[in-house]
């Protein structure tokens, strides 16, 4: 099943490049689907166009079609200026590279998207809260600290609670750009465990780290390169049997 | 002498020259304050803080120049604040930069710069004649106001901007709009910049004797003022009464007043120190 579908999509930063051409690519449904390519290829442009972040970058101009597929059966034009980018975002939620975590407690951070988009019952507050902490393996690590402020954390574990944060809105599809970058292995593996957990409910879509951090998550692959989409493909096909030269040179580590 | 000696006197000499200027600019401070501590401490008493003034000011109280200087400090927030505040936050998070915001922060750093006597000058056109508001609280609280308000303009601007960009995106993209972001993130961590930029203005205002010259002060007016459109005695211009159209005062009463005034402009200066100070303390990213 298709949860976002992108046709014709291109994009072109005030500076006047081009940094996204022709872009035509389906998101599965419940399934990792990872943007790996070398530096400047876009893959954060792209990311970035699917709950609309762009809008507060300096973009000159958009143009295709790119479609969400929502469970309640809705389809959401996403780059259609109409749109309500605040349930936009609510719907697709987004990781960054670097864990942000916002000046409030533990708790704050988890609820700050709920909060603000109405819900004021603290029981199911509380129940977000430890839902998405269990579902982001941080739980037993903050349960006893919950209120004190997040920024006390460790960098791995500002990270998971970035996810938890994204998580307890409940969106359909998790965007994550380079989440474990800044991540040392031990707790790149939790966050990875954690996806793959997560992957049943939600449709997550990655710009990895590593070639190697996209063969093990990946259930769909695409490679871009210089802003375009070299090539696509499930499963680790694109790992084990790519069909484009460039494609294999570059999981091959021949360059990028 | 080898070189790495040598380099080591001279950096010696370098901190050492740096340590005796930088006590030169704390000496006249601590000179000033310390006099006016030694000549005005005598003056203070219950009846000085308390009291009405009496026999031509030359003895009795200073409590009406006291109210009315807090009163003074009040009006000025009440008018000064909210639209200082307001404008920060719009020329922080909603202008774009263009002509029109150019032009206004041209005006905010020139309001800055316009000498506090033709401040005066323009309240007594404005509020006590045109609007016809009298000699009073009123005229004076909304001049020192426009005084006032480059000064929170630019320091809440300030403290605002200080505010992580990284914050707004990721409140926004957790489905906040830009309003809920400012008040939910923006506001609260920029909160104790704008309070000390409000009290650093608030403090000068409280000093200033031009502005209120023409705008409230009364000479001589040995009752409190009971409505915002009564005249009244301010601090600042009673100690430049006292010092300069009264023949025959006692010295001491002078310094008695300088050293009131000085106290509640040093206080309000302690006030936004802590404020900033235990701010840094709590912050953490
Ligand atoms: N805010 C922006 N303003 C102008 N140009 C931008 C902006 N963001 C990205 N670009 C340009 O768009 C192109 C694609 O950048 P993007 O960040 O999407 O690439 P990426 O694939 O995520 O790269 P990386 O692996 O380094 O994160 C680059 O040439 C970049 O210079
Ligand atoms: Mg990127």
């Amino acid at each position: 099943m298709v949860k976002i579908s992108i046709e014709h999509f291109h994009l072109t930063y005030s500076d006047g490049a081009e940094s996204l051409r022709d872009i035509t690519i389906d998101i599965p449904a419940r399934a990792i689907s990872v943007f790996l390519g070398p530096a400047g290829g876009g893959k954060s442009s792209l990311l970035r166009a699917l709950n609309r972040l762009n809008d507060l970058a300096d973009v000159r101009s958009v143009s295709g079609q790119i479609r969400l597929f929502g469970d309640n059966g809705q389809t959401i034009d996403i780059l259609d200026p109409q749109t309500d980018v605040v349930a936009l975002r609510r719907l697709v939620s987004m990781v960054f590279a670097r864990p942000v975590t916002l000046p409030l407690s533990i708790r704050g951070n988890l609820t700050y998207g709920l909060e603000v988009a109405g819900m004021r019952q603290n029981n199911l507050l509380g129940e977000a809260v430890e839902r998405s902490l269990q579902q982001a393996a941080l739980w037993e690590e903050v349960k006893d600290r919950l209120d004190e402020p997040a920024a006390a954390l460790s960098g791995g574990q500002q990270q998971r609670l970035c996810l938890a944060r994204s998580l307890a809105m409940q969106p359909e599809v998790i965007l994550l750009d380079e989440p474990t970058s800044g991540l040392d292995p031990i707790s790149t593996s939790k966050v990875e465990a954690s996806l793959q957990e997560i992957k049943n409910n939600y449709t997550i879509v990655l710009v990895p780290h590593s070639v190697q951090q996209a063969a093990r998550v990946a259930d769909h692959a695409a490679f871009f390169l210089q802003g375009e989409l070299i090539e696509a493909a499930p499963g680790p096909n694109l790992f084990i049997n790519p069909t484009d030269k460039r494609t294999q040179d570059y999981v091959e580590g021949r360059f990028g | 002498m080898n070189t790495s000696q040598q380099r080591n006197l001279i950096q010696k000499a370098g901190f050492g020259m740096l340590s005796v200027v930088a006590l030169l600019t704390v000496l006249p401070i601590v000179l000033v304050v310390g006099y006016i501590f030694y000549q005005g401490l005598p003056a203070i008493s219950f009846e000085f803080l308390t009291g009405l003034p009496r026999e031509g000011m030359r003895a009795g109280g200073i409590l009406p120049a006291i109210v009315g200087t807090i009163y003074l400090t009040i009006g000025t927030a009440i008018f000064s604040v909210p639209l200082g505040v307001a404008a920060a936050i719009y020329l922080s998070e909603y202008a774009q930069d263009n002509l029109l915001t150019r032009l206004i922060r041209l005006a905010i750093i020139n309001l800055a710069g316009i000498p506090s006597v033709v401040y005066g000058l323009f309240g007594l056109g404005l509020f006590v004649l045109f609007l016809n508001f009298g000699t009073s609280l009123l005229a004076g609280s909304l001049t020192l106001s426009i005084m006032t308000l480059p000064v929170i303009i630019s320091t809440a601007e300030e403290a605002l901007r200080a505010v992580p960009q990284s914050f707004r995106v990721v409140s926004i993209s957790l489905g906040a709009t830009r309003w809920q972001t400012i008040r939910r993130i923006v506001l609260p961590e920029s909160l104790p910049g704008i309070i000390t930029g409000v009290i650093l203005g608030l403090e000068r205002a409280a000093g200033e004797t031009a502005p209120i010259l023409f705008t409230v002060a009364a000479f001589f007016l040995p009752r409190l003022p009971d409505s915002p459109f009564d005249a009244s005695m301010a601090l600042p211009y009673h100690l430049f009464v006292i010092s300069t159209q009264v023949p025959g005062m006692p010295l001491k009463l002078q310094y008695g007043t300088a050293l009131v005034l000085l106290c509640f402009v040093l206080g309000m200066n302690l006030l936004a120190t802590t404020i900033r100070s235990r701010a840094r303390a709590k912050r953490q990213w």
